[in-house]
């Protein structure tokens, strides 16, 4: 053991550390005030995320198990940034909990996951992280405990993860069979480009799409995503989204370099179904968290159209846009979450109004929604521009047109959602609310990521800086 | 001194300083304050703009500004003005000057409304200002969303309709636009060896002819989804109709300006051949805008239908011009831009200030308004004199210019295109002088327009305003002409150039 291994794995340890600490407090049991709780997590997480800009490191450890990167660094950073504003808006919903230390044990595993799964170098690795970081999530769509759906959330969530990690596994096995070895590393040397291990890179697709809830493996994001709690669903579309976003742009770019041919085409073509499909079954949502789920299978069909630039822009693009996304989708999921938890109303109908009784509320969301949609000035524009414009350097422009078009429709559903808002008249719109202190910061975060994160370039040339290497 | 940024600077900080005051009257004063102080500065750039050019500076573009934004990609932070562009942003000033004057009335959301129509005016001014195709698509869009919220809020009739279907034309055109840029951006090659943005670096370069025919088309369509050309028109009578008085003005006044600049600037100025092979499309399209545009106006019983038709059909001419492809067509069209946005907004203006009053906009239901709001009834004459290109007002010199410039194409073709444009000029007098006959002639038949009252003071100055640029333009053309011509040339030079390659 080496005291390097200390820093390299910094993030890791350090949320393992507060999973030991929180098993403490559970154990010890003297936790009678849930906001002391809070406070305290959140302190951890933020003090996380900060002491995630220093001290980085580059290096392998575990005998090219495990690798830690600047890339990697920041991108494990994004997503601690995500779980933090996730963190600050739970408390809506989960002061009045009895299991919240449950609640961020299973959370943090799943973090601890996606941080294994990021760093991996080898099948094996990625497939413990992958698990590890899925099941606790099952656990927790069904953390409202008392509601059908909920259960039934839990249950197809599940039983779709399964499915997908075990077609996940079949491809890995064909590979190991073909190659011989589950290394990252030694992988590529020994990628012929042979019908079995095409077979193999098509199988392994798909269990990345099933994650991904790319078409055609999108269907059972709705339901999941309609049933869990909000703070989950959008743990669920934003957070695990990206990390599974991230180590695919690993596996593709390294493992699957010289397959580029192959994998170009599948992911050009899987990238604009997507984008069309998600967009088709948008537009008829009335619910707004399926509305969120299906816009978030389009935002997911934009990052695949990035990725596909095989290019250091390919990545910084994507990983700028999942930052982007972060911001905008938690802000429109922490003002539903208010709304949900306060009222129990969830549909776009029941927005009509909304600006006369909640005008910071509906600003708030009408920013993201805006960034969602990719309206200058907010971050969103710069996001899906970078990514269409990464999508375009291969010179498909019929795709990247249909792409860009396709803006266009999903334009239309979140002006709906807009005009709700500000222009159909209520006789009985929501009443006032008053969000706790908590939610106002992790909202106020998310407004200013969006319209920071796009004017001033410094972030994305930042992020463009560690993408060379993967 | 960096005037131009200070240009983008000031209406931005006007839109915000509007958030921070709760009444309605102190919004309206810090919204016109800040667009008086706009107009000054315009004024200011105008003149020093004649200084440097009379002083011998022959520069494509004066004052430029240049940061470096997204270096990865070489975009950058990139202004200059050209006579162009500087007759473009003097029109914004104008009209968006009148515009919140004619909306001193508004006190339903007074804040919101007066923000975003301001916000509105920062795309307007960043799109002429930029001379990089990332930053000016950037304005492009940002100068389309606000409208939404305006005339979905503020507007009258079938709004969220017209709202609805006005931006997502727009934002349909402006995809194609994003497709195109990034065509251009892809056959570029920068100093350091990666793509630019840069608008005239790459006006410099030769793009390759086989992505010209592809992405030519596309920035022309897109960016005449802006200007209404013809098919994709229907957003305009819809979304005119629907606005409010100042959403309309600044519709039809700047926007659709907007689309056209884009086509000059954009698509004509950076692939020339392709603007050389498309071009009978091109003009057989704005033929069919003016003809159909003007025989549309004729059905229309609506007073801002009519004018939303005819600025179609008058928007026809601006295309036409760049379609003809000479210099004094060009030069025409831009005439004809300038010239329609300060016609049109004084048309919707008047008509605004009309429904504001009787409650209609029916030309059947309307009769006899001479007799009591003279003052009204004279500013909606003068602007359809314009529109019908009366001599002594701006229409006439700014259609004559494009038909001489027209008929310079010597074959049959383009011919008969100026003969059909020209004719549409006839339909044009028959509705202008019938809606405004049975409008503002005639005996009053409502009795309840015999307590109307005159325009109010705020009303009499912005209508005084657009009334002075008209005469300006149409009594005295030279300077606006000479302002214009040498860089209307200079996007020639382009052409002529790629015309011998071929």
């Amino acid at each position: 053991m080496n005291t390097d291994y200390l820093l390299l794995m910094k993030s890791e340890l350090s949320i393992t550390l507060i999973i030991f600490i929180l098993l403490i407090l559970k154990i010890r049991g003297n936790i009678d005030n849930n906001s002391s709780l809070f406070n305290l997590i959140n302190i951890f997480l933020f003090l996380n995320f900060v002491l995630g800009f220093f001290f980085n490191k580059e290096g392998v450890m575990f005998d090219g198990m495990m690798r830690n990167t600047n890339l990697l660094a920041l991108e494990k950073n994004i997503i601690n940034f995500g779980v933090l504003i996730i963190s600050l808006q739970a408390y809506t919903w989960l002061k009045n909990h009895k299991h919240v230390v449950e609640f961020y044990l299973l959370l943090l595993s799943t973090l601890l996951g996606m941080f294994f799964m990021i760093s991996s170098m080898n099948f094996l690795l990625f497939y413990l992280g992958l698990e590890l970081s899925t099941i606790p999530l099952a656990a927790l769509s069904n953390f409202d405990l008392e509601k059908k759906k909920s259960s039934e959330a839990a249950f197809k969530l599940i039983i779709s993860s399964a499915f997908s990690s075990a077609i996940l596994l079949f491809g890995i096995s064909m590979l190991y069979g073909t190659t011989g070895t589950i290394s990252f590393a030694e992988m590529p040397s020994h990628l012929t480009g042979s019908d079995l291990q095409i077979l193999s890179l098509i199988i392994i697709f798909s269990g990345f799409a099933f994650k991904l809830s790319a078409v055609p493996f999108h269907l059972w994001t709705a339901d999941v995503y309609e049933g869990s709690p909000v703070a989950v669903t959008a743990y669920l579309s934003v957070i695990s989204k990206g990390a599974i976003m991230f180590i695919f742009i690993s596996a593709l770019y390294t493992v699957f370099q010289s397959m580029v041919h192959t994998w170009y085409n599948i992911l050009f073509i899987t990238s604009v179904i997507t984008i069309i499909i998600g967009n088709l079954f948008a537009l008829r949502q009335n619910n707004l968290k399926r509305f969120l789920a299906f816009s978030t299978i389009t935002q997911a069909g934009y990052i695949l159209l990035g990725i596909s630039a095989n290019s250091p822009t390919g990545t910084a693009s994507a990983v700028y846009f999942i930052l982007v996304y972060i911001c905008s989708n938690l802000g429109a999921f922490g003002v539903v979450s208010v709304v949900s938890a306060m009222t129990g109303k969830e549909n776009i109908d029941d927005y009509k109004g909304f600006y006369k009784t909640n005008p910071l509320l509906s600003l708030t969301l009408t920013v993201s929604l805006f960034s969602l949609a990719g309206i200058p000035p907010t971050a969103g524009f710069f996001g899906k521009f970078f990514l269409i414009s990464a999508g375009a350097t291969s010179g498909n422009y019929i795709f990247v047109g249909i792409a860009a078009l396709n803006m266009v429709i999903s334009l239309y559903y979140y002006l709906r959602v807009v005009r709700a808002i500000f222009m159909d008249k209520n006789e009985a719109p929501i009443e006032r609310l008053t969000s706790p202190l908590s939610m106002k910061v992790a909202l106020l975060i998310c407004v200013s990521g969006i319209i920071l994160i796009g004017i001033f370039s410094n972030i994305f040339a930042y992020i463009y800086s560690f993408s060379a290497n993967v | 001194m960096n005037l131009l940024s200070t240009l983008i600077i000031v209406p931005l900080i006007t839109s915000f300083a509007i958030l921070f005051f709760r009444n309605p009257k102190h919004v309206r004063v810090v919204a016109l304050a800040g667009a008086a102080v706009q107009m000054v500065l315009s004024f200011v750039l105008l003149y020093l703009y004649m200084q440097e050019r009379n002083a011998g500076n022959t520069a494509k573009m004066l004052f430029e500004e240049r940061y470096s934004w997204y270096s990865n990609f070489n975009i950058e932070f990139y202004l200059g003005v050209d006579g162009i562009s500087i007759a473009m942003i003097l029109l914004t000033s104008f009209v968006v000057l009148t515009g919140i004057l004619f909306s001193w009335n508004v006190e339903d959301k007074a804040k919101e409304f007066f923000f975003l129509l301001v916000f509105l005016s920062v795309g307007a001014y960043g799109f002429f200002l930029s001379l990089d195709l990332f930053l000016m698509f950037f304005f492009l869009e940002l100068a389309v969303i606000p409208k939404f919220l305006l005339i979905g809020i503020w507007g009258s009739g079938k709004k969220e309709y017209s709202a609805m279907k006005l931006v997502l034309m727009l934002m349909g055109g402006s995809a194609l636009v994003l497709i195109a840029i990034l065509g251009i951006y892809f056959n570029s090659i920068g100093t350091n060896g990666g793509h630019i943005y840069d608008l005239i670096s790459i006006s410099k370069q030769h793009i390759p002819i086989e992505a010209q025919r592809i992405f030519f088309p596309l920035a022309f369509l897109g960016f005449g989804v802006f200007t209404a050309i013809f098919p994709f028109h229907t957003w305009a009578p819809d979304g005119h109709s629907s606005a409010p008085t100042a959403a309309s003005m600044f519709l039809a006044g700047i926007s659709m300006k907007l689309g056209g600049y884009g086509c000059l600037r954009v698509a004509t100025y950076l692939m020339p051949e392709a603007a050389h092979e498309y071009s009978s499309i091109v003009i057989v399209l704005a033929t069919i805008a003016i003809i159909y545009g003007a025989f549309a106006t004729m059905m229309q019983k609506d007073l801002k239908y009519i004018n939303a038709y005819s600025s179609v059909s008058h928007c026809g001419f601006v295309l036409l011009g760049i379609g003809m492809l000479t210099q004094v067509s060009m030069t025409g069209a831009v005439l004809q831009m300038v010239s329609h946005g300060v016609m049109t907004a004084l048309f919707f203006a008047a008509i605004g200030m009309i429904y504001n009053r009787s409650h209609t906009r029916m030309v059947a239901d309307l009769g006899g308004l001479l007799k009591t709001i003279p003052f009204i009834s004279a500013v909606i004459f003068i602007a359809g004199l314009c529109s019908l290109g009366l001599p002594g007002l701006s229409g006439f010199v700014a259609e004559m210019t494009v038909f001489v410039g027209s008929w310079q194409n010597p074959n049959t073709f383009h011919r008969i295109a100026t003969i059909l444009g020209c004719m549409s000029l006839v339909v044009t007098a028959v509705y202008v002088l019938r809606a405004l006959g049975k409008s503002v002639m005639g005996p009053i038949e409502n009795e309840h327009f015999l307590h109307l009252k005159d325009a109010r003071w705020n009303e009499r100055l912005a209508s005084a305003i657009l009334i002075i640029a008209i005469l300006a333009i149409g009594c005295a053309p030279f300077w606006l002409n000479n302002l214009i011509t040498p860089d209307t040339h200079s996007i020639m030079e382009n052409i002529s150039r790629a015309g011998i390659g071929q």
